[in-house]
């Protein structure tokens, strides 16, 4: 993506003047050609190989082959004995037949759909709001981030209690000095997702805060001066000033935003656990009950599968996503 | 800190990447052809102020405007309190409220006395001191791990540069864009029988530092701000006979410390708040960190004990972000500039 690229390439270019590439640039340049191992390990090639062990190894195992053992898991069947066996397709058949998946599908689009309606304005007006603060800036931010230091488990747990369904919950306490409630929130098919949202969005919005005031306070002060000088007000600056230079960054947590919540795991597990009556089941909650559920042993292919499935939905979202968009964002 | 402006969303990630780089000794100069239309600016207080904004002195000289902006700020800062700080002075209340009050009046003011014993009933009895240590502990060889690895790969990357190099970066930032819930069966299944090892690496914490290591994230973070260090400083160094080893130590290092930071915090913090593997590859429950044993003794422990356990976990994170804001804060924006 260009914004990965772009400042590899600056930092590049920056070093160019100055030498060539250090690993070969020292060499006499008739010998460049031919290398002999002698020589390859006095000029530092050596060393690279030491230095990028840790990171080969690493990756390696933790990485790279666990990604490609993915694949060609999802088309074996895999349990802890013997030796994997070549099931073609069955899988993927398996998973899509699962009378389970629509329900899945739908609840995980619900969860992102909702999430991105009440997540995606508040931290933007937030974050608008905060950068016109002339003193305490600081505070503002601190507080909007403190959410967001609180391990997700803690917070999960603490709004459960918060949620409690009995007229003596922190929440329908609250609500009952206006006279509304008690709601049962965790335990009603139809509140419990925005429930969830709510507290993901409460747990995700501060970090989502400071990308948007880093991206505020690099707005030219000379568009708002120009913006100015034919007459425009404070929303007009705001609406055809601010919100354009902040598109580049509202595309990237837009697609960004919908990836995260595609795979939003925590919430339904510790919640609700996929109830009631699969309310909250999602995509992960399903790869997570094929591969670890039962305490008889995995369906490795299962979970493996719906996981490539959910990988190459994502990547051909965002591919699509971003031919879309590109010409909005003339970056 | 600086930020240079930029007027296009490309130069986004620039921008916050130079925010990093402003605090090198050495100031980057790739910006400096941006940034030199501004006089520099001295450290402000918070390190969002900058530009002047879409509110103009003018029309803060403008009555109807002062007060509709001032009074947005204040609803603001209200939401602020209750919706960030609320919900933790409850729980900190909670920790120190006998249950019954809890369920009957989760609101009142300590109606019936503080009970100070659900501290100490959690740090002892529920063990919360145990999984505590077993946080740090996971929290602090993840760091290890991955700082060993993002600066050393790091260097290979930018400094040394094989010509293999440009291969492995394709690679490292290729994982970027696989969502890690693909790894999540294969990674069990190398952590339940890991290559050349012979033994289950389960229940073992390397079981969550290892793989921890590989954060393509960390590496380019690294990468790129090595990439911004003064080339001459390098040659001058070999130029006096530092190895390679030499280099890294005494060079490079001590030139990093502000992207050590960031990575150090963004690797504690992570470790700290991980839940889903540290709960599969630790099945012993004396082996488990915080975030894996709360949810289990959550039903058979006495609720104003369960939350004073909640609060103590909560506590270091807390603490840890109020003394080291800045650099949270300017991680947190450089995390939105490298995902993108």
């Amino acid at each position: 993506m260009s914004a990965l690229g772009a400042p590899r390439r600056a930092g590049d270019a920056a070093v160019a003047g100055g030498n060539h590439r250090p690993g070969t640039g020292d060499a006499p340049v008739g010998r460049v050609r031919r290398r002999s191992p002698v020589t390859w390990a006095q000029r530092g090639g050596l060393s690279s190989v030491v230095f990028a062990l840790p990171l080969l190894v690493i990756f390696g195992v933790f990485s790279w082959w666990p990604i490609v053992r993915s694949v060609v898991m999802s088309f074996q069947k895999t349990n802890l004995v013997g030796t994997p066996k070549w099931v073609g397709w069955h899988n993927f058949q398996y998973v899509l037949t699962d009378p389970d998946l629509p329900t899945a599908i739908r609840n995980t689009l619900y969860f992102a759909l909702l999430a991105l309606v009440i997540g995606f304005p508040v931290p933007l007006v937030t974050a608008v709001l905060i950068s016109s603060v002339r003193k305490r800036k600081g505070l503002y931010s601190v507080l909007a981030y403190l959410p967001v230091v609180v391990p997700p488990v803690v917070a999960v747990l603490l709004w459960k209690f918060f949620y409690d369904g009995s007229a003596d919950g922190v929440f329908n306490t609250i609500l009952s000095y206006v006279g509304l409630g008690p709601y049962t929130w965790l335990s009603s098919s139809s509140l419990v997702m925005p429930s969830l949202v709510v507290e993901a969005t409460w747990a995700a919005a501060g970090g989502t805060v400071i990308i948007y005031l880093a991206a505020l306070i690099s707005v030219p002060d000379e568009l708002y001066d120009a913006a100015e000088v034919d007459g425009a007000g404070i929303w007009r600056k705001v609406w055809h000033v601010t919100m354009p230079q902040l598109r580049g960054v509202l595309l990237i947590t837009f697609i960004l935003q919908i990836i995260g919540t595609v795979q939003v795991f925590l919430e339904p597990y510790l919640f609700t656990g996929g109830g009631p009556a699969n309310a909250t089941l999602t995509i992960l909650l399903m790869i997570y009950n094929y591969g670890f559920g039962s305490s008889l042993g995995g369906n490795y292919g299962a979970a493996t599968a719906l996981s490539v499935m959910l990988a190459a939905f994502l990547a051909i979202l965002s591919l699509v996503y971003f031919k879309l968009t590109s010409g909005w964002s003339k970056s | 800190m600086t930020f240079p402006p930029n007027s296009d969303g490309s130069g986004r990630a620039t921008a916050v990447a130079a925010d990093v780089r402003g605090q090198a000794p050495e100031a980057a100069t790739p910006v400096g052809a941006a940034g030199a239309a501004r006089p520099v600016r001295k450290r402000k207080a918070s390190q969002f102020e900058g530009g002047r904004g879409y509110v103009s002195a003018q029309d803060w000289r403008n009555t109807r405007v002062s007060v509709t902006m001032k009074t947005l700020h204040a609803i603001l800062l209200g939401l602020l309190l209750i919706i960030g700080i609320g919900p933790m002075l409850l729980l900190a209340k909670y920790a120190i409220t006998p249950t019954q009050d809890i369920i009957r009046t989760p609101l009142a003011i300590f109606p019936h006395g503080v009970r100070w014993a659900n501290i100490s009933e959690a740090w002892n009895d529920v063990q919360i001191s145990k999984y505590f240590l077993n946080t740090i502990w996971l929290a602090a060889g993840s760091w290890f791990v991955q700082m060993v690895v993002a600066t050393t790969g790091g260097y290979v990357l930018s400094v040394l540069r094989p010509a293999w190099g440009k291969i492995i970066n394709g690679l490292v930032i290729a994982t970027l864009f696989v969502p890690s819930v693909v790894l999540l069966v294969p990674l069990y299944l190398t952590i339940l029988n890991p290559p050349g090892l012979g033994t289950s690496l389960i229940n073992s914490f390397w079981a969550v530092w290892l793989p921890s290591g590989a954060s393509a994230f960390n590496v380019v973070l690294m990468t790129r701000f090595f990439d911004s260090l003064p080339r001459e400083v390098f040659e001058a160094a070999k130029v006096d006979g530092a190895s390679s080893f030499r280099l890294f130590w005494s060079v490079v290092l001590p030139m990093s410390k502000p992207i050590l930071g960031v990575v150090s915090v963004f690797a504690t913090i992570a470790s700290w708040k991980d839940f889903l593997w540290p709960m599969l590859v630790l099945k012993d429950p004396a082996q488990q960190p915080l975030s894996v044993r709360l949810p289990a003794i959550a039903s058979q422990t006495d609720l104003g004990v369960f939350l004073a356990s909640l609060a103590i976990s909560t506590l270091i994170p807390v603490v840890f972000f109020l003394a080291f804001q800045r650099l949270f804060l300017s991680g947190a924006g450089l995390g939105g500039a490298v995902k993108g």
